[in-house]
Parts: structure tokens; sequence; C-alpha cells
């Protein structure tokens, strides 16, 4: 993902609790995904409307982790989602 | 005594037998449940909340023609108010545009469309409904205009398996995200058209050469799931992801199902939500802690390491192929049906000549959509 790609989950994808299983998950067409914690904590800040340096700065400051940790384990993930038509980028 | 089952993610909610179409494959049991007995809009908004309680995650409203019921529009408004994601599975037929705002607004999630064929003459003679098709591209331009999310399924068979590159490509002229390309399994409606629907072996070897470079080519453009034919195949599927695990099915006249085809055992008696809580059922009943886990399993499946993966393969199979619901799915290679399954496979592909036997609909007038 590049820095000024701006992630947004299409319609049809949305982060759901989970309250039988305490644990958060992704809803998307026939599919459900566990999310973990780090997995949660990301797709929290993707609201369509920051960019992914953006989101990876607010993610480095709030959990107090280097910024290039961070983009590189958001990369990953959200790619992956991507990869799955999961997750779009504008 | 086994580890407490797990609560199920998916459940198939059949909301009727009836259905515009007759597709000789159709998963619907041969003895279909009539319109006299399917449960009312009440009692489906109860099992949505009972469902949502037990862990219940993905819904999937289908049929027979889930538009085939006049209360739709209510029934899905009531699964996401029970907070289910809600999924139509649909062959379109019954979906007014007006039908498809209403559902917009009721929450709608996804739409999973079926392809009988990629023109009118395959897809409404497999079908067997005249103009089938042409509403079907109407219906689409209708749901892309809305913005739903859609998957395709294409069902594909010898006749259509010639098909597959440009159902492909119809998938993302539509818009989809997601494409089932999905070989006849044959149960219901398609045990007795073996002989019609067989793909040869190197149909199938074809096929699956096609999906894995589609797959490679459309990387983060269309999603292909896959489905074999396992006739052909040499381990069985992880039928339902394993029996009582992960999914439940709820036939048009209450009765709760591991699968679709479990009626085809004949030894297993169903309850139904008019009578017990959808938990009790789940947890509880016989039918589903019947072959749940793999206590029950004898040999070659018991000592297998592959046991947990694929669960055996799929019971209903073994129980029409080799008469016993309990043994290792024929498809198998360690299953001493293994080889006379492959021969009848090849026997029934060799004749796909013969004349569809087209499902027909449960007794009692059908009803219009609207």
């Amino acid at each position: 993902m590049l820095a000024q790609e701006i992630p947004l989950l299409p319609r049809g994808v949305r982060i759901h609790f989970d309250s039988v299983r305490d644990k958060w998950v992704l809803l998307a067409p026939e599919r459900a995904v566990t999310l973990d914690q780090v997995g949660h904590a990301i797709l929290a800040e993707v609201d369509g409307q920051r960019s992914f340096d953006q989101i990876t700065a607010i993610l480095s400051e709030k959990y107090n982790a280097p910024n290039d940790q961070i983009a590189e384990d958001s990369s990953g993930f959200l790619d992956a989602l991507r990869a799955r038509r999961f997750l779009d980028v504008i | 005594m086994q580890a407490k089952a797990p609560p199920p993610i998916a459940m198939l909610a059949e909301l009727t037998h009836r259905c515009p179409l007759s597709c000789p494959y159709c998963s619907n049991p041969v003895e279909m449940a009539k319109l006299d007995s399917e449960l009312d809009t009440e009692t489906w908004a109860r099992v949505f909340q009972e469902a949502a309680a037990l862990g219940v995650l993905q819904l999937h409203l289908s049929g027979g023609e889930p538009a085939s019921r006049r209360d739709l529009v209510a029934l899905v408004k009531s699964a996401r108010e029970a907070g289910l994601y809600t999924n139509l599975i649909t062959s379109a037929i019954g979906l007014s545009e007006r039908r498809l705002n209403e559902l917009d607004e009721a929450g709608l999630d996804h739409i999973q469309l079926s392809l009988q064929g990629t023109d009118a003459v395959m897809a409404d003679k497999v079908g067997g409904y005249r103009g089938g098709f042409d509403r079907k591209m109407q219906t689409i331009e209708w749901i892309k205009h809305i913005g739903f999310p859609l998957t395709l399924n294409f069902v594909l068979h010898c006749h259509n398996a010639h098909q597959l590159p440009r159902a492909l490509e119809l998938a993302q002229e539509m818009g989809a995200r997601r494409i089932e390309v999905a070989t006849v399994q044959f149960h219901g409606w398609a045990l007795k058209n073996r002989d019609a629907l067989m793909p040869t072996r190197e149909q199938a070897q074809q096929v699956t050469k096609l999906v894995t470079e589609a797959r490679r080519d459309l990387k983060g453009q269309l999603v292909i799931d896959y489905v074999p034919a396992d006739y052909h195949d040499d381990y069985p599927k992880r039928c339902m992801g394993g029996w009582g695990n992960t999914g439940l099915n709820v036939a048009p006249d209450g009765q709760v199902l591991p699968c679709h085809a479990a009626q085809s055992i004949p030894h297993l008696t169903f309850d139904r939500v008019q009578d017990k809580a959808l938990a009790d059922i789940w947890y509880n009943s016989s039918a589903f802690n019947a072959y749940r886990g793999t206590d029950w399993m004898a040999d070659p499946c018991k000592s297998c390491e592959r046991k947990t993966i694929d669960f055996g393969g799929c019971r209903c199979q073994a129980m029409a192929i080799v008469g016993d619901a309990s043994a290792t799915d024929p498809v198998c290679i360690k299953s001493p049906h293994h080889q006379a399954l492959q021969d009848q496979a090849n026997e029934h592909a060799a004749k796909a000549d013969a004349p569809f036997v087209y499902r027909h609909s449960p007794g009692a007038a059908t009803e219009p959509a609207e």
C-alpha cells in the first residue's frame, strides 16, 4: 500500500463485535474473518478519508511504536484484505 | 464424551421450495415442502433472533427462489434487526426494480446470483424457463445501479463447462467482486441427472487449469471460489466444514438440518424450530450429534491424518453411493469404493446426451411474487 493511497471498506464489508465469541470480526460477502487486536486497531482508523501514511502516523502515536514497523504490518494486513476484495483503495 | 461443539457461523434459511426455474441439479430434496407448510414471517423473525444469539454471523436467504416469498423484504428487515449479515441467494426471477429498492432500504448486505449459462440458449435450457436469462441480465443492471455487492454462482456441468471463460468475463462486466465456479454436486435432483450432467475427467481437469490461471490473472479484481468435480477427485470435500461444526440449515417447514441433503439419511430425525429452541437443536439434537467431530468414524477415517481436514467427506454421499452414512466418502482414495466410483463417473460422463430430469415445484398453487 502506498503512502498516499486511501483505503476504505466497500459496501458489504463491515466491522462487527461478535458478543457470543467476545471478538471483533470483519463481515464480508459470505465470509467472516476474526480480527486480532492489531487488525482491529488498523481498521478502526480506516474511514475512507485518511491516507495510508496518516493512518500509520495515528497508530504510531497511539501505540507508541516506530512508524516503519507500523507501516510494514499495516501494509501487509491491508494488502491481504485488498486481494480478497474486502478493501478498496481510492 | 465429545468436547462441546463450537457455535455455528452460518445459517442457510430455505424460505421456500417453490421456484420458477426447474434446474436439473437443484439441491432441494426430491420430496419438497409444500406451500402450506412454510414457516410464517413471525416465526422466521424469531429464528433469526435465536440464530444471532447462538453465534450465527452470516445468514443466507435461499430456497427454492426466496423472491417467491411475498414477505421477503420484511424477512430481510428482521434479519438485519437481529444483527445478521444478510445474503440473498437468487436466480433474479421475481425481483423487480421496486423490490430491489425496498431490499436496499431493508438493509440487504449482499446478493448471490445464479448463472445457468452465459447465453439465453444455454441458460434457459438448463433452468427450464424461457426468457429467464434476459430477465436476469435486466436485474443485474438494477443491482449494479443500486450498488449491492454481487457474487455470481456459475454452476458448471458437462453442457456448459466450455462457457467458463465467458462467465469470468461476464462477472467482471457486471461488477461482481466474486464468482463461485461450482461443479454440480450430486445430491437432490442432481443425483437423478448424473448421466446428463457428469463432466468428463478431461473437462474437470481443464476447468481446474482455467480456474488456476484466472485466479492468478485476476488477483485483486475478481475472487474465484471453486468447487471441483468431486467424483473425479482423490480426496473428498470438507463437507459443510464438518457436520454440525460451522453451519446449519433451516428447511421451509422448520426442520433444522446439518446440511441441505441430510434428509437423504433415512435413520436421522430432525427437530423443528416450532418445537425447540435453535440452540437446543444445535447442541443437543441427535441429528447434529450423529456425525459431529471424529468419534463416529471407523477406519480408514479413524486412523487417517486427514480426518480433521475433511472429516471423512460427505455423509450424504456415503449414504447415496455406499448405502452407509458412516462410511468413508467413496470419493476418497482410501475408500474401498473409490475405484468403482471413478469408473461409474466415467460411465455417467459417456452418456451426456441423456435428457434432463427437471425438478418440479412442490404442490399447492404458486403464489405470484408480487
